[in-house]
């Protein structure tokens, strides 16, 4: 019976996946982001002139191969021995060329690399061997991905665990997710449908089953299926919950006054550190400082928080960025003597 | 000589009476021998050894992969089997193949010689080889390896319940072989060279051996260090590369792939410097543009260290490294691009045979031309977006390691094996398996281009059904592949023992390699020969025997310089 089940399954799987095919080429998969055209237009322009280099090579080795067969046992070849201008082009044309694809190439990649602002932002966690994903209201799924067509997307890539791969063949993206750091990835997809997403960096034994669909919908349609099933907390108000119970609340006073800076207004600001630098406070930085409060502290302040390496998920790491991240529209208050606002551009 | 058997009309050649192969006889004279002829000949036994085990392994994978959710072997087992596929094919038979077999064999001879510059140490290397292949060995019948050949941490330093520190101490072993080979090649070459050989007189399977060491020997200790760091981290908890204990995953990737990549034309540089002997030999012609085929192996190997992090272009890097990165790496494509000129023109106006070692150099320009073109594709960032860790990938390095080095690396081991063991390979046979193979490989290979275009990640041991015409067609060429790889095993050593006697120079070649008996005696050279001709001169050589028209040669030049 099970295996009955697999195999139809199997099958309509297949059927669907024909009908999202509409690619212009039978080796292109399907096109359904802002950046499947210009991959694809990019592969077809390095495709088309390593065609004609190979062609052209082959058919000048077959040619030369046929012309100058050896005729009788002991025949020699001629006294031709090189040539400084067939020498000279045959590196710099190619080199033009190269530098062609480089720089077309590295356009693509610069413009995937920077996000645009204003992105619906979503987290990803990867670990041996699911993927969790969190929209922005709080809603998680498991290996699944529903996302609006044509908005951007940002993706907030972590791991719990080793490397993993964040890949969507059908936007032509894919991002590691690294274990220790974020990542972040964004696409605007095009087209509504359902596309695979794999883990594609090998993570162990179940590396394969690591992956999912992303369902790409109609803006109506993701804001019903947003809001329908209101019973997962949002990210900001799990944040809110674990700032206290784990007693962050007792020194991170917001009036400032706690043996630890206020957090209120922190986030993309300019903190002052206690050695004279000063940092941007992103993601990256306060998830440093709960895991290695050591490493970097704010001026005017003892070093005494505790580390929470071990104590804290990914997930929870982001809950709680996100709740520092909802203080932002709250006045900074007058006496957070570590906090160097970006308006005051202190030195 | 050469010439009457050519024209038929001579005597039966017959081996020369004492030569290394019965100089000696006994398990001793083998084990203990400091005869580069002899060490090359155990290196040819071990590394065919661990290129079965390797091709097994290769076996396993494809059968898996015919069915999209593969009935054959569990995810364990199958991830045991490409990383220990890896694992063996890169460091116990690519990378030691053709430097330590042909190399070893051919070097002291080339440049006229009585042995390497270290007899002991080069014995000491095949010791050390064996040493890390039995820890390698071990680690896969304790438990097996389930990495991938590249120990990505903290997969491998933390995660896997698989027998790592073995096999990763064998991998580090094997680096002192490497090291030690490389550094005997760059003495002998600077000098051993017999009178007359100077440096632009030397073959240019020479020039790429010399290459070749110079990166083994720069590169091989950064492989040792990061695996011992690994190692260290694994066994002892020290965090070097684990973010729970404050190190950095991506630091070991820039450390492996700082070997690693150069790694990748240790592999392919001594398959070129094969090609650039067959071609001229077989077009009987001087190569065409020979300062810029040995220049650009050069240039290889010093810009190929300065290529590895397109390894890495998506683990978060920053953006300006991996524009960097990338510029450099379409600087690399050019030297391999020049090479392949310069072979193609040397046919032009040449006699072209197609005996089996040429077929297999005609094999290797055609699907080095692939493999190197769609190096480009995962140069570009634009396109390694979205072809990285993809089927892509896996075909274009098969194509460069297998299409490349391999069949460079059966090319020469079919052209100089009368020089090894004065017998010649059935004819014949040898090119339908070459075509076999050609045939086979292309087949194999192809498919997975399509497959990683379409998106199906690497080391999977399940996939989504859509993609499983191309694995059956994958499946089908290895199949063919194997049936390829077994003749050449078979009859090569079938005809070791009653092939055709060879004579001294059955091509002929311009090589000083073929002015010795076959197989040459213990000591190479009964009188140590003086050049006084330019490589691949077919024109000023009466002493091969060949028509020459009498307008064309010229008299021969004495030595020049003092190198």
């Amino acid at each position: 019976m099970a295996v009955a089940a697999e195999i139809s399954g199997r099958v309509r799987r297949r059927k669907e996946h024909t009908r999202a095919v509409q690619s212009p080429l039978p080796f292109f998969p399907e096109q359904a982001s802002s950046f499947a055209g210009s991959v694809d237009t990019l592969f077809l322009f390095v495709l088309l002139t390593c065609l004609f280099f190979a062609v052209l090579v082959s058919a000048l080795a077959m040619f030369a191969a046929f012309k100058f067969r050896r005729t009788s046992p002991a025949q020699v070849g001629s006294t031709l021995e090189g040539n400084l201008i067939l020498e000279v082009g045959w590196t710099v044309i190619p080199l033009m060329i190269a530098l062609v694809m480089f720089a077309w190439g590295a356009v693509v990649y610069v413009n995937f690399r920077i996000a645009p602002k204003d992105t619906l932002d979503i987290y990803v966690v990867g670990k041996q061997w699911m993927w969790k994903l969190q929209q922005p209201n709080g809603k998680r799924e498991i290996n699944e991905l529903h996302i609006p067509v044509n908005r951007d997307i940002k993706l907030i890539l972590g791991s719990e665990d080793v490397i993993h791969d964040f890949y969507v063949p059908a936007f032509r993206v894919k991002m590691d997710v690294v274990p220790g750091r974020y990542n972040t990835m964004w696409f605007r997809p095009t087209r509504v449908g359902k596309y695979h997403f794999f883990c594609s960096q090998y993570c162990g034994t179940n590396h394969a089953a690591m992956g999912g669909e992303v369902t790409v919908m109609d803006p109506a349609e993701y804001a019903a299926w947003l809001s329908d099933e209101s019973g997962n907390m949002n990210p900001v108000s799990a944040g809110a919950q674990l700032f206290t119970q784990l007693a962050c609340v007792t020194c991170h006073l917001s009036d400032g006054t706690g043996r630890a800076p206020s957090l209120n207004g922190v986030y993309s600001g300019r903190v002052l550190l206690a050695d004279g630098t000063s940092v941007t406070a992103d993601d990256a930085y306060i998830r440093e400082s709960i895991l290695q409060p050591k490493a970097k502290i704010v001026a005017g302040y003892q070093p005494v928080m505790p580390t929470f390496q071990g104590l804290v998920t990914e997930e929870q790491i982001m809950n709680l960025t996100a709740y520092i991240k909802s203080l932002q529209s709250q006045p900074v208050p007058a006496k957070g003597a570590g906090i160097a606002p970006a308006a005051t551009g202190k030195k | 000589m050469s010439t009457a058997s050519r024209t038929g009309t001579a005597p039966a050649l017959k081996l020369p009476e004492k030569h290394y192969l019965n100089s000696e006889y006994g398990l001793r004279s083998w084990l203990l021998t400091t005869d580069h002829k002899r060490i090359a000949l155990l290196y040819l036994a071990s590394v065919t050894f661990f290129f079965f085990i390797g091709g097994f392994f290769a076996m396993m994978i494809r059968l898996h992969l015919l069915t999209p959710s593969g009935y054959l072997l569990s995810a364990d087992t199958y991830n045991r089997m490409f990383t220990m596929h890896g694992v063996t094919m890169v460091f116990f038979f690519l990378i030691p193949s053709i430097p330590t077999i042909l190399g070893n064999f051919l070097i002291p001879l080339m440049v006229g010689a009585k042995d390497l510059a270290f007899p002991k140490i080069n014995l000491l290397s095949w010791y050390i080889y064996i040493v890390g292949g039995a820890f390698t060995l071990y680690s896969m019948v304790t438990g097996g390896l389930d990495t991938g050949w590249t120990f990505y941490t903290p997969l491998s330093t933390v995660y896997s319940n698989s027998a790592v520190a073995p096999a990763v101490l064998g991998v580090f072993i094997t680096g002192f072989s490497s090291i030690l080979t490389g550094l005997n090649f760059l003495v002998t070459i600077h000098t051993m060279r017999a009178p007359g050989m100077t440096w632009f007189r030397l073959p240019l399977f020479v020039w790429a051996h010399y290459a070749t060491s110079v990166v083994m020997i720069l590169g091989t200790p950064v492989i040792a260090i990061t695996l011992g760091l690994a190692a260290m981290e694994r066994v002892f908890g020290l965090g070097f590369f684990n973010p729970a204990m404050g190190g950095d995953p991506i630091l070991f990737q820039h450390l492996f792939w700082f070997y690693s990549h150069p790694a990748v034309y240790i592999m392919i540089l001594p398959a070129m410097g094969v090609i650039s002997e067959l071609i001229p030999t077989f077009a009987r012609k001087k190569l065409f543009g020979y300062h810029f085929v040995a220049g650009s192996s050069i240039a290889i190997a010093v810009i190929g260290f300065v290529v590895w992090a397109h390894h890495m272009f998506l683990t978060g890097q920053s953006t300006y490294a991996a524009i960097a990165f990338s510029f450099l790496t379409f600087l690399v494509a050019i030297p391999s691009a020049i090479k392949t000129f310069n072979w193609t023109a040397t046919l032009f106006g040449g006699s072209i045979s197609f005996d089996t070692p040429m077929l297999y150099a005609f094999g290797f320009l055609g699907l080095f031309l692939v493999g190197g073109l769609t190096g480009l594709f995962l140069g570009c960032l634009g396109i390694d977006m979205h072809v990285h860790d993809t089927y892509f990938v896996v075909a274009h390095f098969h194509y460069i390691m297998v299409g490349g080095a391999v069949m460079g690396y059966l090319g020469g081991l079919h052209f100089w094996w009368p020089k090894m063991t004065g017998r010649m390979y059935p004819e014949w046979l040898a090119r339908i398996a070459a075509f076999i193979l050609f045939v086979g490989f292309n087949l194999t290979f192809f498919p997975q281009f399509v497959l990683g275009y379409l998106g199906m990640p690497r080391r999977y041991h399940a996939y989504p059904p859509e993609f499983q015409v191309y694995n059956v067609m994958s499946t089908a060429g290895a199949s063919i592949l194997a049936v390829g790889y077994l003749l050449p095993m078979a009859y090569l050593t079938w005809a070791a023992f009653y092939g055709k006697i060879a004579g001294e120079n059955p091509w002929p070649a311009t090589g000083l390699e073929w002015k010795t008996p076959s197989p040459p005696p213990t000591e190479n050279f009964e009188v140590t020969p003086v050049v006084t001709w330019e490589p691949y001169d077919f024109h000023n050589r009466p002493d091969l025997g060949l028509d020459v028209p009498s307008h064309t040669g010229v008299m021969p030049v004495p030595a020049h310089g003092h190198d």
